[in-house]
C-alpha cells in the first residue's frame, strides 16, 4: 500500500493548475514510474496527489503547420517509438525512448514526467538538448515556452512552480528538418539500467561539411548538458575521421563527470569518448555520408 | 463517491464486470491479489524491476505493483487466470508446459502475460531473437530459467 493521503483526479490540465493551487502539498502524478517509487520508498512528499493519470489532452503527437513536432507531455514511450511522425522526422528520440526500462516502463512512463524528474540520466533529455527542444508549461497566470536547457535548473529541479503543469514538448523545423541524430546510451545491462553515460548528436551535413552540429550528454554532469565549444569548433569543418576524433576529445573539456557507485569519473570521461565517436558516425551514416 | 480512502470503481476482469470499492492507497496488484483472489501474479520487486506483478490493462502490459488500483476504473484488465478457455491453456501457457519453462514458478504468471502481449503485439510480423529478449527484459526469473522460457516464446508465436 502506499502512503497516499489525498487523490485528487484532473479531468483537464486546468482542473489540476487549480486542484495544485487548493493544496500546496500536493504532487501531480502521471505515469506514476518515478511518483509511486518514491511512495514506496516513504517519502512523505508525495503523499497528495493531482492525478493526470491517461489525461487525454496530454497525450498526442502532432506536427503543426509550420513542420514544428508537438509532442504532449502524457505521451508514453510506446506511442513515441510507434510514432510515424517521430519515426520519420527524429529517429534520435526512437533510440532514446527503446532504451527506457523495459517494455512495462515504457508503457506508461511518459516522456513530460522523464524531464520533469530533473534527473541528469533521463533517456529522452539529452536528445531533446540536442534537439532544442522548448517546453511548454502551463500556470494559473497562463502558459509560456521555455528552452530545456533553461528548464533544467539543478539536480532533481526544474522551472516549475507550484501549480505548473508541463504540457507539451516542441521541436521547431530548423531543429529537426534535414537534421539526422543519433542517441546512444551505454549501460550496464542493455535493458532495465540507468544511463552510465547518454550521447545524442544532431547534425546537418552540407557538401561534405558540418553545417551544423550539436552533442548533448546525460550523466556528464549534475543535469543534461550540451558542449558548446566542441559544437563550435566542428561547425563548418570537413568531415574526416580526424574531425571525429577532435570531436571526441574536445567533449572531455567541457563535460563534468563525477564518481558514483555505477562508475568512476575516469570510466565515465572514456565512455564519453567513445559515445561521441559512435554516436557522430551514427548520425553521419543515417545523414547518408560515409567518412573519407 | 468519496469515502475518505475508498472510491468506488468499475473495470472488467478476464472478461467479467466488476463493481469494487477500493482502498485508493493500493495498487493494481493489491486489489487483485488480496480484495479477488486473483493470485496468479506476485508481488516481486514492489517497484516495476521484476515483472512478476505483469498483467495487462486494455491490453496494454504494465507492472500491477506501480499502477493504483484507481486507474482500473473502465479499463479491461487481463490476468494470467483468464488466459485459459473453457479448461484449455492458451498457446502460450501451453509452450511454456511443454518447454518446461517453469521452475519455481513465481515469474512464470508475469512472463505468460509478457508473452502474450508479444504474441499479439507481432502478430504476422517476422520477429528476431532480439526482439524476444527485449521484448522481455521487463521480467526477471531468478532461477534464471531463461532458455526454456526463451523456447517457449519461439514456439508461442510460431503459426498453427
Amino acid at each position: 500500500m502506499f502512503d497516499i493521503s489525498s487523490h485528487k483526479k484532473a479531468g483537464s490540465v486546468k482542473e489540476a493548475i487549480s486542484l495544485l493551487k487548493e493544496n500546496p502539498d500536493a504532487k501531480l502524478i502521471a505515469g506514476g514510474t518515478d511518483v509511486l517509487i518514491k511512495l514506496r520508498e516513504g517519502k512523505k512528499q508525495f503523499s497528495h496527489l493531482v492525478d493526470i493519470h491517461g489525461l487525454k489532452e496530454l497525450n498526442f503527437i502532432k506536427k503543426d503547420g509550420d513542420n514544428t513536432i508537438v509532442i504532449g507531455s502524457g505521451t508514453v514511450f510506446s506511442q513515441v517509438i510507434e510514432s510515424d511522425i517521430i519515426n520519420t522526422h527524429i529517429p534520435m528520440l526512437v533510440d532514446a525512448a527503446q532504451s527506457v526500462g523495459g517494455p512495462q516502463i515504457r508503457n506508461i512512463a511518459t516522456i513530460g514526467g522523464n524531464i520533469c524528474n530533473g534527473v541528469t540520466s533521463a533517456d529522452s533529455a539529452s536528445p531533446l538538448f540536442a534537439l532544442n527542444a522548448v517546453v511548454s508549461v502551463k500556470g494559473s497566470k497562463g502558459s509560456r515556452d521555455i528552452p530545456i536547457a533553461d528548464f533544467y535548473l539543478g539536480p532533481g529541479k526544474v522551472d516549475l512552480k507550484h501549480g505548473d503543469v508541463l504540457t507539451a514538448i516542441k521541436i521547431s523545423s530548423e531543429n529537426h528538418d534535414h537534421a539526422f541524430g543519433c542517441y546512444y546510451k551505454y549501460a550496464m545491462r542493455n535493458a532495465m539500467d540507468i544511463a552510465t553515460i547518454g550521447c545524442a548528436v544532431n547534425l546537418k551535413t552540407k557538401n561534405g561539411r558540418l553545417q551544423d552540429y550539436r552533442i548533448a550528454f546525460g550523466v556528464a554532469g549534475p543535469v543534461p548538458m550540451r558542449c558548446p565549444r566542441a559544437e563550435n569548433m566542428a561547425r563548418g569543418q570537413a568531415l574526416s575521421s580526424r574531425l571525429i576524433e577532435d570531436i571526441s576529445q574536445a567533449v572531455t573539456k567541457e563535460v563534468t563527470p563525477r564518481t558514483s557507485w555505477r562508475a568512476s569519473r575516469e570510466f565515465r570521461l572514456n565512455i564519453i569518448t567513445e559515445l561521441a565517436k559512435r554516436a557522430t558516425i551514427k548520425a553521419l551514416k543515417r545523414a547518408g555520408e560515409e567518412l573519407p | 463517491m468519496t469515502d475518505g480512502h475508498f472510491r468506488q470503481i468499475s473495470f472488467t476482469i478476464n472478461d467479467r464486470e466488476r463493481r469494487l470499492r477500493v482502498d485508493i492507497r493500493k495498487s493494481l496488484a493489491e486489489v487483485l491479489r488480496e480484495d479477488l483472489g486473483l493470485i496468479g501474479l506476485k508481488q516481486g520487486c514492489g517497484v516495476g524491476e521484476c515483472g512478476a506483478c505483469s498483467v495487462m490493462v486494455d491490453d496494454v502490459l504494465v507492472d500491477s505493483c506501480i499502477y493504483l488500483a484507481l486507474w482500473a476504473d473502465g479499463k479491461q484488465i487481463r490476468t494470467v487466470e483468464g488466459e485459459a478457455r473453457d479448461g484449455k491453456p492458451s498457446k502460450v501457457q501451453q509452450a511454456y508446459v511443454d518447454e518446461g519453462a517453469v521452475q519455481c514458478g513465481f515469474c512464470t504468471p508475469g512472463f505468460i502475460m509478457a508473452t502474450t502481449s508479444f504474441v499479439e503485439k507481432c502478430k504476422g510480423k517476422n520477429v528476431s531473437p532480439g526482439d524476444i529478449r527485449k521484448a522481455h527484459a521487463g521480467n526477471l526469473c531468478r532461477c534464471t530459467g531463461y532458455q526454456n522460457i526463451f523456447t517457449a516464446i519461439e514456439k508461442s508465436i510460431e503459426s498453427d
